[in-house]
């Protein structure tokens, strides 16, 4: 299928995904606003922001969990365009990890793995499995393989989201707000998976309040207000001399908890 | 801790052993259950000394009995000569017929307009609201009634009955369309469809197995279809059709020949398949609904198609809400089809409890078989939808 060989990207930069001039209204309400944004392979974004600006919007863009009218978007060499098939395709390289982890109550936490590369990917079971194992060692819960998700806590349940994502082998990942549902003391195991991940190159792209995790791997923090990419900068930038006043009182109020 | 600040404790006691919770429990329970038998000793042995004051014989001799009365429709021989046995048995397997059609009818009625809400379709969409508020909220005998006197009963007479490439006739008098006579050789079709079934059963294994080894999908259902219709078919073209159809023909005054359905039987299955068809609807919307549409976002972000997300994800949850609304609708669906007995459809209630009853003035032995039935009836839907629970449930083993 021409779609699935188009894997490398295009740009000479080694851009993994091209937003230009994204825009989106919900009826007459315009979420995002000419939203331009190239992420090389392998860079690390946070996305930050008050609550209604975006963010959520913006990176469901990405793997088409929700549309846009106007604008283009390029994801590891594939145009989105409105194609079941590309869509398909584009989702396949397109990891992504909810704030309410979304795991499939039904099915144990190996079927949640296991389900997309068997269904998706057409591998045998064993292999899928196998696979499986391999990321939830990873994610550091492999004795839990036969359990349901309901029987797992909090931060079990995102560590095995990240893995059910990884499983995919995407070549970006995509995190809205992962440890925002968590306790404190979950927090942390789970940030400990996204750090690892981020040392062994995975494009990814986070929305989170999590600063501490800002300033120690992203390559570029990016601000959105009201729709719009406000400001983009190293942490050390962003934090350290944020240039617009809407950056900076977001800073003084996220700081002041 | 010393001992000095420790408060004071005051056991408050009777001692009394009608204070102790359970003693209280067991004594209310007695209290209750001698209560209920004292009060059905009663009724039954007023019912006998009344039966014996008219001089009826108490027991189930009346069985075996000449019940000397006809009946509209019966799935068995019957005649006026036979026994009252006999019109259980005649009831009995009416009611059943109207159950089994009903069930299956709103099953698939209720499915269909429960999906047909989350159509992106606005007209359909609306369909299905419309459908479910109407039926829903008009007493179940006024449809029963709608259906018998102001659509069945507005049908042309035999005369101009409404006929379907002459071979199927609808009229005043009911609906009638051609019956399949099995000639010789018609065994080797017969063997041939049951060797389709098992082919998929085995074909089902295959593929599974074929995918957990080596990943590769094969469109199982397409090919069952395939199987089912096309090795009988073969077989037909092979024998050389060892079938003939008995067509309903139709003189002036009647229609003779073919299979007929009274219409009766048509407004009550009608009546009980809309009805109970706008509950399922409603049982499957909630079930759906059910999912969180966080499932379906996750299953889209692996890559899943629409339709796997459907099969593999959504439906699966959502049958664990379905399926237990299913079997209080099936129930109320075999009860409810006693309003038989307004229209005169000849079922359990209608000729056992109704004319039986009338006739003989045996009630405690007719009114305790026929409610025995019932029980048996939706004792045995629940045991078989049980099973069905079980099998959805057990996915998520809490
Ligand atoms: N389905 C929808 N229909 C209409 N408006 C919506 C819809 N989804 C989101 N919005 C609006 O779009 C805006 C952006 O929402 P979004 O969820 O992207 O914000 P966010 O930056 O992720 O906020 P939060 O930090 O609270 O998650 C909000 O004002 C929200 O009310
Ligand atoms: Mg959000």
């Amino acid at each position: 299928m021409s779609v699935e060989q188009q894997g490398q990207p295009l740009s000479a930069e080694d851009d993994v995904i091209i937003i230009k001039e994204l825009n989106k209204w919900y009826g007459s309400f315009h979420v995002l606003k000419d939203i331009n944004l190239n992420v090389k392979r392998g860079e690390k974004i946070v996305i930050c922001g008050p609550s209604g600006s975006g963010k959520s919007t913006m990176i469901r863009c990405i793997n088409r969990l929700e549309e846009f009218q106007r604008g283009s978007l390029i994801v590891n060499g594939v145009e989105m365009i409105e194609d079941v098939k590309n869509i398909e395709a584009i989702r396949r390289e397109v990891g992504m990890v909810f704030q309410h982890f979304n795991l499939f109550p039904h099915l144990t936490i190996l079927e949640n793995l296991t389900l997309g590369p068997i269904w998706v990917q057409k591998k045998p079971k064993e292999e899928a499995e196998a696979t499986a194992m391999k990321y939830l060692e990873r994610v550091k819960i492999p004795d839990q393989a036969n359990k349901f998700p309901g029987q797992l806590s909090g931060g079990q349940q995102q560590r095995v989201a990240i893995a059910r994502s990884l499983c995919m082998s995407p070549q970006i990942m995509l995190f809205d707000e992962p440890t925002s549902a968590l306790d404190p003391e979950m927090i942390k195991e789970v940030l400990d998976v996204m750090v690892e991940l981020a040392d062994e190159g995975m494009t990814m792209l986070c929305v989170t309040h999590e600063m501490g995790f800002a300033k120690k791997v992203a390559d570029r923090v990016i601000f959105m207000d009201g729709g719009e990419i406000v400001e983009q900068n190293t942490p050390h930038e962003f934090f350290d001399n944020p240039e617009t006043d809407r950056l900076q009182l977001f800073l003084s109020q996220i700081l002041e908890h | 801790m010393s001992k000095e600040h420790m408060p004071e404790v005051r056991p408050v006691k009777s001692g009394s052993f009608f204070n102790n919770p359970r003693n209280r429990a067991l004594i209310y329970q007695a209290i209750l259950l001698f209560g209920l038998g004292f009060f059905f000793y009663t009724i039954v042995s007023n019912a006998l000394s009344n039966m014996e004051a008219r001089g009826i014989k108490s027991g189930f001799g009346f069985l075996f009995t000449t019940s000397g009365f006809d009946i509209l429709m019966s799935l068995v021989d019957y005649s006026a000569t036979d026994t009252y046995g006999r019109t259980f048995l005649v009831g009995l397997l009416n009611t059943i017929l109207v159950s089994i059609i009903g069930i299956f009818l709103a099953t698939i009625v209720g499915f269909l307009m429960g999906v047909a809400y989350f159509s992106p379709n606005w007209l359909i969409k609306r369909l299905s609201i419309v459908y479910v508020e109407t039926f829903r909220n008009i007493p179940l005998l006024l449809q029963v009634f709608f259906w018998y006197f102001a659509v069945l009963a507005a049908l042309p007479d035999v005369r101009d009955s409404i006929s379907f490439g002459e071979s199927v006739f609808l009229n005043v008098r009911g609906l009638f369309f051609p019956e399949i006579i099995d000639e010789a050789g018609s065994g080797f079709v017969y063997a041939a469809l049951a060797a389709a079934i098992v082919a998929i059963i085995v074909l089902r294994k295959w593929a599974h197995k074929r995918q957990d080894e080596t990943g590769d999908q094969f469109p199982v259902f397409l090919t069952s279809i395939g199987i089912l219709i096309g090795l009988p078919l073969l077989a037909l073209i092979v024998s050389g059709n060892p079938f003939h159809l008995e067509y309903p023909e139709a003189s002036r005054f009647n229609i003779r020949g073919g299979i007929s359905v009274i219409p009766e039987l048509m407004a009550l299955t009608l009546a009980l398949t809309v009805y109970t068809g706008a509950f399922i609807a409603e049982a499957v919307r909630a079930g759906v609904q059910s999912v969180p549409h966080g499932q379906t976002e996750a299953a889209r972000s692996i890559g899943l198609k629409e339709s796997r997300i459907m099969s593999l994800i959504v439906v699966p949850q959502a049958m664990r809400v379905i399926v237990p609304l299913l079997n209080s609708e099936y129930q109320s669906l075999v009860k409810n089809s006693t309003l038989a007995t307004a229209i005169g459809y000849p079922d359990l209630f209608t000729v056992f409890v109704g004319t039986s009853l009338n006739q003989t003035g045996q009630a405690i032995e007719i009114v305790f078989m026929t409610m025995a039935v019932y029980f048996v009836i939706n004792m045995t839907i629940s045991f078989l939808m049980n099973r069905v629970n079980d099998s959805v449930a057990l996915a998520e083993r809490k």
